[in-house]
């Protein structure tokens, strides 16, 4: 006798049961706290709060707790939260000219106001286990520097030559995609806000893409800086603006080949990328992908490249709508299935018919 | 639950999908973009449908929950639970008492009220997009009632298997004007959207659209004069309640090739079988 599959609830229960069980490991090793992995796991928590679009670090890293260290998930956790929060206002743009930066180097000039400062990088150190982390020890501290105080920016230098496109100030109000729906074609405002929230594998890919030939940009870095810049925001009550706080962000402007055109002599043309945290693969290949989806406002030719297409970039960046989409075929799908399935039958007993 | 307003979302935004909705029903099978939130579960998971329901749902509504027919079937438990924990609505199986009905995949077999509003969770909501990727382009072609390609794509099939190769989302147009997609239903359910007294919704989350079927709409499944759309189904009758009509599932059961037709609508097949109905294998007659 055939009884109906049920106690999908129960199912459910238990499976979150077995979840939270499996999350938390043998009860053995010490529970890992959320100030531990804010602090040790510091990058993972930064693509989680960038992605997520929302700056808490601790949040972030009890996200990352919560998902046993699945980023995307944590990301998902931290959208999911984000959308509950009221808006109060918004800040003033971010003067990341101002930044106390803990980092800044530029690919173009060998030494420039401000000098190259490595900061905290993997870069130059040999990708080797360091089997002494496994053994618990103190870490020697490092020599400290006096804090980078307000450097110039190097697009400024080509700047006031006319050697680098002018990019004018703007008061208005930029589009925001979790407000309104993403219309297209999107402005580089937009699509610079679904690009920093975008996902990081996928963002980087695109760039990648480019830089081999489909979509070719030219970039250089001028310059990449990480460091903590104020937010501000306007308070009318008061008449001026206050600080509410300050974050940490990454910024990366690529400097680019143009040839000109009929309206324009030759000069540089500019990428952008601005990310939450010490993102910085992240925030150069943004700048790499933004460079490379404003061929049409430059004159360049299409060549067909994804990286060049607004709505392929744009309408595939999410990593939490790619996941929930590509992961909900694992749903029951067994009504399709099922008129499929006669479909075929159907077709075939036609072919059979007619030989 | 503590800390979240009455269905999750708040009023602005609940406002907001009021008039993506309004305007849905304005313009029936025309898809309205709205600004989708995030939701505490999985794009294409029914976020759609969930934000559509939340933004109709009343503390007086009375709630059902199927996927593929069936209200025990895992998501539509989950989805059934949040509502229950967000809304504090009642929550029922029974299609009759049910105000508003979440879907995905299916309509009910039992024919909805005037009183009834029927949710359809959407994965993608564009019936051209597996013609034409571009959002920009489809646009234009529904703007331009510009509707050839389909017409080709249901030619071709008919050329390539004499018949027309779509079972489940099958194209339909709205009230003459609006080519739309039905949401991934088996084209049995489609002559179900036509005329209907309830109101129809579609939520589409990740794609950020909403579209409607008001209440006595004509809805006309795509086909050919020479080539009529037919609403097919498995060829037997329920073996739990023996109803010959209704969309069944198949279940193997067996590594022998045996296997058994139930009703998809597990209300259906429940409330039939209340009443005396028994099917092939009803345990009544295999008592026998």
């Amino acid at each position: 006798m055939y009884v109906a599959v049920k106690g999908g609830e129960r199912a459910i229960d238990n499976a979150h049961a077995f979840l939270a069980e499996e999350r938390r490991g043998d009860p053995a090793v010490p529970d890992l706290s959320v100030a531990q992995i804010r602090q040790q796991m510091a990058l993972a928590v930064n693509r989680v709060l960038a992605e997520g679009s929302l700056y808490d670090p601790d949040l972030a890293a009890l996200a990352i707790k919560q998902a046993r260290g699945d980023l995307i998930e944590a990301i998902f956790l931290i959208r999911a939260y984000r959308t509950t929060l009221p808006r109060f206002g918004a800040s003033n743009p971010i003067d990341t000219g101002r930044m106390a930066a803990v980092r800044r180097v530029s690919a173009t000039y060998k030494d420039l106001p401000g000098g190259q400062v490595l900061g905290p990088t993997f870069d130059y150190t040999h990708r080797l286990i360091d089997f002494a982390l496994a053994a618990e020890g103190l870490t020697p501290p490092a020599p400290e520097a006096a804090p980078l105080g307000p450097v110039p920016r190097v697009t400024g230098f080509l700047d006031r030559e006319g050697l680098i496109e002018a990019e004018p100030a703007s008061d208005a109000t930029p589009p925001d995609l979790t407000r309104e729906p993403m219309e297209l074609p999107a402005n580089r405002a937009l699509r610079l806000q679904a690009l920093t929230r975008g996902d990081e594998g996928f963002i980087l890919s695109l760039a990648y893409s480019s830089q081999r030939g489909y979509g070719r940009t030219h970039p250089f870095v001028g310059e990449l800086r990480i460091g903590e810049v104020a937010v501000e925001v306007d308070i009318p009550e008061l008449g001026f603006a206050v600080e509410i706080g300050e974050i940490t962000v990454t910024e990366c402007e690529t400097v680019n080949q143009f040839h000109g055109s009929k309206t324009q002599p030759p000069q540089f043309t500019r990428g952008y990328g601005l990310v939450f945290g010490q993102t910085e693969r992240k925030a150069i290949s943004m700048s790499l992908v933004d460079r490379a989806l404003r061929w049409e406002e430059l004159g360049e030719d299409n060549t067909g490249a994804p990286v060049q297409d607004p709505e392929f970039v744009l309408m595939h960046a999410d990593n939490i709508q790619a996941t929930g989409f590509l992961e909900h075929i694992k749903l029951p799908h067994y009504v399709d299935f099922q008129s499929e399935l006669e479909l075929v039958r159907a077709l075939r007993a036609n072919v059979e018919a007619s030989e | 639950m503590s800390g979240f307003n009455f269905a999750y979302l708040d009023e602005q935004t609940k406002r907001m999908i009021r008039r993506a909705i309004l305007k849905g029903v304005a313009v029936p099978g025309y898809q309205v973009p709205f600004a989708s939130r995030e939701m505490p579960m999985p794009y294409g998971w029914g976020t759609g449908g969930v934000q559509v329901t939340a933004a109709c749902l009343t503390p007086d509504d009375t709630l059902k929950v199927i996927d593929q027919g069936a209200d025990d079937t895992t998501n539509a438990v989950s989805i059934r639970k949040f509502f229950q924990r967000t809304a504090g609505v009642a929550v029922t199986e029974r299609t009759a008492q049910a105000t508003i009905i979440q879907t995905r995949h299916r309509i009910p077999e039992a024919a909805l009220t005037a009183d009834q509003i029927l949710v359809y969770q959407v994965p993608i909501p564009e019936p051209l997009r597996f013609l034409e990727p571009r959002e920009t382009e489809t646009r234009r072609m529904h703007a331009l009632q510009d509707y050839g390609l389909m017409h080709v794509k249901l030619y071709e099939d008919i050329a390539r298997n004499g018949a027309i190769a779509t079972a489940y989302a099958y194209p339909v147009k709205v009230e003459g004007r609006y080519v739309m997609d039905p949401s991934p239903i088996p084209k049995f359910d489609n002559p179900k959207l036509s005329n209907s007294p309830a109101l129809q919704l579609f939520g589409a989350g990740r794609e950020q659209r909403i579209y409607a079927v008001p209440p006595f709409t004509q809805v006309v499944s795509l086909d050919f004069d020479d080539f009529p759309f037919e609403a097919s189904k498995a060829p037997h009758a329920c073996d739990l309640c023996g109803d010959p009509g209704s969309y069944l599932d198949e279940v193997i059961t067996d590594d022998q090739g045996g296997r058994m037709f139930v009703c998809s609508d597990t209300d259906h097949c429940t409330t039939r079988q209340a009443v005396g109905h028994r099917g092939r294998l009803s345990p009544q007659e295999a008592a026998q």
